[in-house]
């Protein structure tokens, strides 16, 4: 067809001379020839990726106005309804922001809408990386620095919601500072000491800011670009398909076609964000007035992330707390530092152990580059669900007063109903998840033997209608035939040999106990061995089985 | 399978490739242009590449050309709108105002929106419809270094480190490492000084033996009667004071610890546990810290904090809204459901000569969210 168009020559002096200093033809084309397998599951990283930047770029322009001070002043801008109204120079320089900058009000939504889209949108990345099975052997280290970011996140958002000093923000601290005093020996400590004093003293916003825009997002920074590198040099993961391998990966090249793509969908993460921002308001804190640490508002809600700590805060009983009877008597709080800290440690520990507890009990040592079809795992599909429905029940519990309120059930009896389900309600995620998994196992098999229900109904000489199966695409069968088999290493011996001795490995507490876990995170199945593609009498069926039911 | 590639591929001995170092894929390409599709040009090989007809190419440039137009138009808006309505401008219509600045808000955005949109869209049209498709399959790194690279780099590390010493004069080796140790410290240290020690600081407030009491957010003076006429009464209330330096008169700090609720109970309904000393060992008791049937609360949840400002009259219920710790104020303020660790602290009461509200002392506990030393 057409012939190669000649790099300009500004273009080709440019590349002359960074190659002449960094010797990168050959890396360079390597890297631009780098492969992106395609999934719409694949773009959620980059969702949150793209979030960030906006971020930055938002962040940057509200420090242009943002003063990070307690000292109190008497508001005089020009946002009528609160002059004359007493409050910190932070929250009079948020006011000015958004009522004496043109855009301000805009960038400020920018910056809170995609705050709350970059911590969904990696949350959502993550869960499609644990139900792919994505974080096993060789990016478990790249999924312990996806855990530390979403931690991050977390704290990073909690902080830039805290800086407005608007009434809700300060609650956010007091409630942090609550936390803070409930840890035993040390608690008052750590508060004076973030604090500069008592709460809220004249230091906190300050030092927040700085935590805010200067510390973690560095962290942050660092540790994205590390994921980023890490998934650079290992390659993406990918979904079954022909041709597609442990060994190879197909995909889009990140020159011409997903570096385009990949544009293009930041500037529609772009365009959503922005347009949220520009018609949906959120977080209005010239409505909410300044803080003080006397007044509060019913109905009060942190930002999404933080929910799920509101509600475990509210559930939690007093029951457990007690008091260590040495002198005076010291209490410890249990009802705080649970819900407070224990949650966090839970969520966070359960999610960094994960790849390490699967790989013990199945003794897999491979390097996995094929992504797990989420219903191929069911234990672990099932134990996420159960996952996301004790995170889900516990968020849902931090609006107890909302669906009090809006369902007109009584406050205390929907906290007694999430005291209920956080325990009821994961397992039965967990069990309705794994029967549905085995069941969609089921339709595979059924698929893979038998092909797929054509909508044909046809008559048969005896008389008997059937309904006529046609053969799966090889594409389709492809992927049904790859369907791995879970297995241990932990129970390829047998438990006694053949003369009836107990496997010493089998026999120990730790062997014992990996053998029970590999048991149960093996057991249920469903075979597709010696399922051979389009074999069934489906598909043959008018020719042999002629008379015979089904 | 048309790309040589050993991991997948063994029998193509021939085909020697250093672990670590990319397929050489030019090779690959002259070999199938050269064979396969000469009419293929282009970076990747022709198998790989799934073009799109001349015509969809063309109807795709127009259909993004046209995106890339909105998206400028959408670009010019948003300049329009920022200079549409100026900041705090005496007579016009200025952002200041609420409704304007929302009016703003949404030009601003919706032409940043548009033009967003139509960019990423244009972009997409163009991957979509004039780009090929690619399918490019390519090897995934093979990982572990080989047995001879890993052991060569161990032995490489140790005789460099046994050469320079660190491995075989433990003197100049344990030395060092002590020489961190104080260093390590160092920015632990350092903080010291981001606040005061604890002490007695959080245990003690403004109010002292005497004090007249303001009513929240005004400088008036409390006076029994405001509550002794309505017998469900309840008023928020802090020390009478006029700090320097602080519009409400005190510093946020201080109404964080010293803020109150006074309610006033009807007679019949106090409850036994009024009857209790205030304090282990005191012989006063919570109903002798009460002024003729008000009784004065710390207004700070004793759970994390938030203000427990929500009073149910009818029940004398004081609830906080952020976590639903709820307390009985005819109980001495007693937890009767949610997660608070204790009963929210009594300050004494009384009247001065001139029939104002004043504290008689201290809070019997501490105030605020339950701290490790708080009963020392």
């Amino acid at each position: 067809m057409s012939k190669t168009t000649q790099a300009p020559k500004a273009l080709r002096g440019v590349g002359n001379f960074i190659d002449d200093r960094f010797h990168l033809a050959k890396t360079g084309e390597k890297n631009l020839r780098k492969v992106f397998p395609n999934h719409w599951s694949f773009m959620l990283g980059e969702i949150a990726l793209y979030s960030f930047i906006i971020l930055l770029v938002t962040g940057v322009f509200l420090t242009l106005w943002f003063k990070p001070s307690m000292l109190e002043v008497v508001y005089d801008g020009s946002y009528e309804r609160l002059q004359g109204v007493p409050m910190s120079e932070a929250f009079a320089s948020t006011l000015h922001i958004d009522f004496d900058v043109r855009g301000g009000f805009l960038v400020r939504q920018i910056h809170h809408w995609a705050a709350l889209i970059f911590v969904a949108s990696l949350v959502v990345h993550m869960l499609r990386v644990f139900f792919t099975g994505a974080f096993r052997k060789p990016r478990e280290i790249n999924w312990l620095i996806g855990v530390a970011i979403f931690a991050l996140a977390m704290v990073e958002g909690l902080f830039g919601y805290s800086l407005p000093d608007d009434l809700p923000s300060g609650m956010g601290i007091r409630i942090l500072q609550g936390v803070m005093l409930a840890i035993p020996l040390v608690g008052s400590y750590i508060s004076m000491f973030l604090f500069g004093g008592e709460f809220p003293g004249e230091d906190i916003i300050t030092r927040l800011y700085m935590l805010h825009v200067l510390l973690l997002p560095a962290i942050l920074l660092a540790l994205i670009v590390a994921h980023f590198m890490i998934l650079w040099h290992q390659k993406h993961t990918q979904y079954p398909g022909q041709g597609r391998t442990d060994k190879k990966v197909v995909g889009t090249p990140m020159f011409p076609a997903f570096a385009v793509k990949a544009g293009g969908f930041f500037f529609f993460t772009f365009a959503v964000i922005a347009g949220l921002s520009a018609f949906v308001q959120i977080n209005p804190v010239h409505l909410f007035g300044p803080f003080t640490p006397t007044s509060i508002t019913s109905g009060l809600q942190p930002d999404w992330y933080m929910g799920f700590l509101e509600g475990s805060l509210r559930i939690f009983p007093n029951t457990l707390d007690f008091t260590i009877p040495i002198g005076q008597g010291y209490p410890i709080v249990t009802a705080v530092l649970i819900p407070g800290l224990g949650i966090m440690g839970l969520l966070f520990g359960a999610l960094g152990a994960w790849p390490f507890i699967e790989q013990w009990i199945t003794g897999d040592k491979r390097a996995r580059n094929v992504a797990d079809r989420p219903r191929n795992a069911p234990t672990r599909t099932a134990l996420g669900v159960g996952g996301i429905v004790f995170y889900g029940l516990l968020w849902l519990a931090g609006s107890n007063d909302i669906l009090s309120e809006t369902f007109s059930i009584n406050l205390y009896l929907t906290t007694y109903i999430f005291r209920v389900l956080i325990f009821v309600g994961p397992v039965l995620g967990y069990v309705i998840t794994k029967r549905i998994c085995l069941g969609l196992q089921r339709r595979d098999r059924e698929t893979l033997e038998h092909g797929y229900e054509s909508g044909i109904i046809q008559q048969l000489p005896s008389g008997e209608f059937i309904e006529v199966h046609k053969e799966s695409s090889a594409e389709t069968t492809h992927v049904l035939e790859s369907k791995p088999v879970i297995s241990s290493t932990a129970l390829e011996e047998p438990e006694t040999d053949d003369k009836g001795v107990e496997n010493p490995n089998a026999r120990k507490g730790m062997g014992r106990f990996r053998r029970a876990l590999a048991h149960w995170y093996t057991k249920d199945n469903v075979s597709f061995e010696g399922v051979e593609a389009h074999t069934g009498h489906h598909l043959h069926h008018g020719a042999e089985n002629e008379g015979k039911g089904h | 399978m048309t790309e040589k590639n050993n991991n997948d591929n063994n029998e193509g001995g021939a085909d020697e490739r250093v672990v670590g170092t990319p397929t050489d894929t030019t090779d690959v390409v002259t070999e199938t242009s050269a064979h396969s599709d000469s009419e293929h040009n282009g970076p990747y090989l022709a198998s790989e590449t799934h073009k799109r007809s001349e015509e969809q190419q063309r109807r795709g440039e127009k259909v993004a050309s046209i995106w890339f137009l909105v998206a400028f138009l959408g670009g010019i808006g948003f300049l329009v709108s920022y200079f549409l309505f100026p900041p705090n401008a005496a007579g016009e219509p200025a952002i200041a105002d609420p409704q304007i600045g929302q009016y703003s808000n949404a030009l601003l955005g919706g032409t940043l929106t548009l033009a967003m949109f139509a960019i990423g869209a244009g972009m997409t049209v163009w991957a979509r419809n004039v780009m090929p498709h690619y399918e490019v399959a390519s090897p995934y790194d093979e990982l572990p270094s080989k047995e001879e690279e890993k052991s060569s780099f161990s032995e490489f590390f140790m005789k460099s480190a046994d050469e320079s010493g660190f491995t075989k004069r433990p003197l100049m080796r344990r030395t060092l490492i002590l020489a961190m140790l104080p260093l390590g410290l160092a920015p632990i240290v350092l903080l010291r000084d981001t606040g005061p020690l604890p002490g007695d600081k959080m245990k003690e407030t403004r109010w002292t033996d005497g004090m007249r009491m303001y009513v929240e957010g005004t400088h008036r003076h409390l006076r029994a009667e405001d509550l002794e006429n309505d017998p469900y009464g309840m008023i928020s209330a802090l020390p009478a004071l006029d700090d320097e330096g602080y519009p409400h008169g005190m510093s946020l700090t201080d109404q964080a610890k010293s803020v109150i609720l006074l309610i006033k109970v009807p007679e019949d309904d106090w409850k036994p546990g009024m009857d209790t000393p205030v304090r282990e060992g005191s012989d006063e008791t919570h109903m002798n810290w009460t002024h003729q049937g008000i009784v004065a609360y710390s207004k700070i949840c004793t759970h994390v904090g938030c203000p427990a400002a929500l009073y149910e009259r009818t029940t004398h219920r004081i609830l906080c809204p952020c976590h639903q710790s709820t307390f009985d104020a005819t109980d001495a303020a007693k937890v009767v459901f949610g997660p608070a660790h204790r009963p929210l602290p009594q300050l004494p009461i009384g009247v001065d000569d001139e029939g104002y509200l004043v504290a008689r002392g201290d809070f019997n506990e501490p105030t605020g969210p339950t701290f490790w030393e708080y009963k020392d």
